[in-house]
């Protein structure tokens, strides 16, 4: 009996630590820190502790490991070592204002991994209750410029803060004064680019499901230490902030940035929206892309499921089976007859030309844009088939076909009839920062070489290495 | 994230207050419940399992205790604090002439200690919420008065106070005006009143609010803005159509309502280019 009842409440346990059942895309959390990387696995840690781990990015399991409870974390790569924010109290968890910020090492973040122990958390900043700050939401940078560490922390209840952190500790810097940087935001988190410090903040109303308001606005500076201003100058001080992702896609109050970079010209914010109105309004993780425009941080979209013109960025020629030509009903404008009525004639459709295509295995070329059916691609998720950060595989096939965009042994793009969800014939894509995109298949056959769609000539493509200054690696896709 | 201490006591008895907790906690709280739910019914009739079961709410209560402190308690710090006080966020406003800052903000301002409301989450300000609350009769000559300092009025059962003050900063911070006169601070309606004197009649002015919350400002009586939603203050959130200021007095009035957060407002006013008005003087006589 006593065995039974043991059991019972083992089995309690681990249902109480997590779900053991893998979400895709959208796990559910609250107050994510940022995504970072260790054993090969994505982590991220949310409110109350607990996290969730992701082999590809995509998929996500329960099982990550944060002690000290307390709320929205975040969590930071320092040399071999990960820096642990969170907030043990405040908020109005403890009923009060009065909060404190803790930090805490750890060399792995793989409850799996025999290097997994948390050192002892010490407080690096709190609040008494009283004063115009609620020590709350820590957010993490470490100054590329000068190898500082900086914490922001704070609510709606006052002053968002700045304290400094000795990166070999965690700890405070002795003698360090907290500044106020900004106001009536919260779920702070600091950015470094191109001589610029970002702070993005989250506005709106937390925590109603989907009547949160929820969004995340940014202001910039050329010191950490601020003043924050927003696109028309105003200081975060005095309640500025420009927009960087609000409501949309049936996910409702975006919070909690971070920044995720993923190779040069890829990276990916993440965040928690406060509903997602397709999993009955629960909060969940949100990974898109990051853009930057003129200077300022923009949430990309994730890519949608559509027919799409895949146009290179090199010379806005699209890709296309290399199919022959078939000319369109009509003759030159030369030998027209003026006296003719005028109306609307049909596009070329697929069952105007597909028998004249070969059966077999089709090349690919680039070529002029005329919306006919060798050029119009459907792109879809492929279920099952895994994903990446942040996205799905898809299949890339001609419209109204299942004709497969595919990688060869020899590093160049073949369309096979059929797709059969071989790992060749599965596409990564993402957004890159200047808002173009980089497309991948998930492997090159007999190769552990990871390429891209790349432009070798202005109507050839190939697979090569993916190059961030050159457009020849840029795609664009275009609804028409 | 923020859970406020009012949410938090306006959450309902369980397992309702569990459901309000959990709607920004998908972890733990909902599996408590139906884990005491599932074990009390299948051991409730064995006398011999409740000792087990005990064990079963202890190891909860340390989980429960580790993931949140208790609900509903006020920390020591708040509870022990006797001393506030309107320093160093307000000053007592004088007659020595005084401008707005240099930024266009009017620090100079009257303030009536809050009207008590119940109010349970800021979402509920929309525009008729807002005018169905500030048509009520609070006190009489609501919308035409110009209060002395230390004036009395009468709000059902709460005699409440005008005060003449000013603010350091460019909000004038409204929750620690209450907190420091140790009033409600968190559901509360505010009414303020300042007088703007203009040395000329200046045509297309623009009257620029913050506010958080929900509130409604008048130039000369006549209703010149309104911020619905739950706001937070944000400088020039909200802007008049174009407005004339006449030569002489001209009084701004705002009414402010709040649940949860810290009450605050800024307020300036705008020339036809943008530029913030500055050659005025603020008085409150």
């Amino acid at each position: 009996m006593k065995l039974k009842v043991l059991s019972t409440i083992a089995l309690f346990l681990l249902w109480l630590t997590g779900n053991a059942i893998a979400q895709v895309g959208k796990p559910f959390i609250h107050d994510p820190s940022t995504i970072v990387e260790s054993d090969g696995k994505y982590f991220t840690f949310g409110t109350f502790g607990g996290g969730l781990i992701s082999e590809d990015g995509w998929t996500w399991n329960s099982g990550a490991v944060r002690p000290g409870g307390g709320a929205a974390p975040d969590v930071l790569k320092i040399g071999g070592r990960y820096l642990i924010a969170y907030g043990a109290t405040g908020g109005g968890l403890a009923g009060g204002h009065n909060g404190k910020i803790l930090t805490m090492w750890n060399k792995s973040l793989d409850p799996q991994s025999p290097d997994f122990k948390y050192s002892e958390a010490v407080v690096v900043a709190s609040s008494d209750g009283i004063e115009d700050n609620d020590a709350i939401d820590p957010g993490l940078l470490l100054d590329p410029t000068d190898g500082r560490l900086w914490l922001s922390y704070g609510t709606y209840f006052g002053y968002i803060r700045l304290v400094e952190l000795d990166p070999k500790t965690g700890e405070r810097v002795k003698g360090n004064k907290a500044l106020n940087i900004a106001i009536d935001c919260e779920a702070t988190d600091l950015i470094f680019r191109d001589g610029w410090y970002y702070l993005l903040g989250t506005h709106g109303t937390c925590c109603d499901g989907p009547n949160s308001t929820y969004n995340i606005v940014v202001g910039r500076s050329r010191k950490v230490t601020g003043t924050y201003l927003d696109n028309m100058g105003r200081s975060m001080l005095k309640g500025g902030g420009k927009m960087v992702l609000a409501a949309g896609d049936r996910l409702i109050g975006p919070g909690h940035f971070g920044r995720i970079k993923v190779a040069d010209g890829v990276e990916k914010m993440s965040c928690h929206y406060e509903a997602d109105l397709d999993q009955s309004g629960r909060s969940v993780l949100g990974i898109r892309p990051l853009l930057w425009k003129n200077g300022w941080p923009v949430a990309g979209d994730n890519f949608k499921d559509g027919i799409y013109e895949i146009e290179s960025e090199r010379r806005g020629y699209a890709l296309e089976l290399g199919v022959d030509f078939t000319r369109m009903p009509g003759g030159m404008r030369f030998n027209r007859n003026n006296d003719e009525p005028v109306k609307p004639m049909p596009s070329q459709e697929l069952a105007d030309v597909v028998k004249s295509w070969p059966a077999g295995d089709i090349s690919v070329r680039v070529g002029d844009y005329v919306f006919r059916p060798h050029q119009k691609w459907a792109i879809s998720q492929v279920p099952g088939a895994g994903g990446y950060l942040g996205g799905p595989y898809y299949k890339i096939v001609i419209a109204g076909t299942e004709r497969a965009l595919a990688a060869t042994a020899t590093s160049e793009l073949i369309t096979v009839p059929t797709f059969t969800g071989a790992p060749e014939q599965l596409w990564r894509i993402d957004q890159l920062t200047d808002g173009t995109y980089r497309i991948m298949p998930k492997v090159i056959p007999n190769s552990r070489e990871q390429l891209a769609l790349v432009s070798a000539g202005d109507s050839t493509p190939t697979l090569a290495r993916f190059d961030i200054n050159s457009d020849n690696s840029k795609w664009n896709f275009r609804v028409h | 994230m923020r859970i406020s201490i009012y949410q938090y006591w306006q959450a309902k008895p369980f397992p309702g207050k569990l459901k309000a907790v959990c709607s920004r906690n998908f972890t733990c709280f909902p599996r408590v419940y139906w884990f005491l739910k599932i074990v009390g019914l299948r051991y409730a009739m064995n006398i011999k399992c409740r000792a087990l079961l005990a064990v079963a709410f202890i190891i909860l209560a340390a989980i429960r205790l580790q993931a949140q402190p208790a609900a509903g308690k006020i920390d020591i710090i708040t509870a022990n604090d006797t001393i506030r006080s309107l320093a160093p966020f307000f000053i007592p406003a004088t007659s020595l002439k005084k401008g707005p800052d240099s930024e266009g903000f009017i620090q100079r301002w009257l303030l009536l200690e809050p009207i008590n409301k119940s109010i349970r989450s800021n979402l509920v300000f929309t525009d008729n919420y807002l005018k169905t609350q500030f048509e009520i009769n609070y006190f009489p000559n609501q919308f035409t008065i110009v209060p002395k300092d230390g004036e009395k009025v009468n709000v059902g059962e709460q005699e409440l106070l005008w005060h003449a003050l000013e603010s350091p900063g460019f909000n004038v911070k409204l929750f620690r005006f209450a907190y420091g006169l140790k009033k409600q601070t968190y559901a509360v309606l505010f009414w303020t009143v300042t007088i703007v004197n203009s040395p000329r009649e200046i045509k297309n002015v623009r009257l620029a609010v913050g506010s958080n919350g929900g509130s409604v400002w008048w130039l000369n009586g006549n209703e010149a803005v309104v911020l619905d939603g739950d706001r937070r203050m944000v400088m020039d959130d909200c802007i008049s159509t174009r407005l004339t200021l006449n030569k002489g007095k001209n009084i701004i009035r705002g009414a402010l309502i709040n649940g949860p957060g810290l009450s605050d407002f800024c307020v300036r006013l705008l020339d036809e280019r943008g530029e913030p008005i500055k050659d005025i003087t603020i008085s409150v006589k």
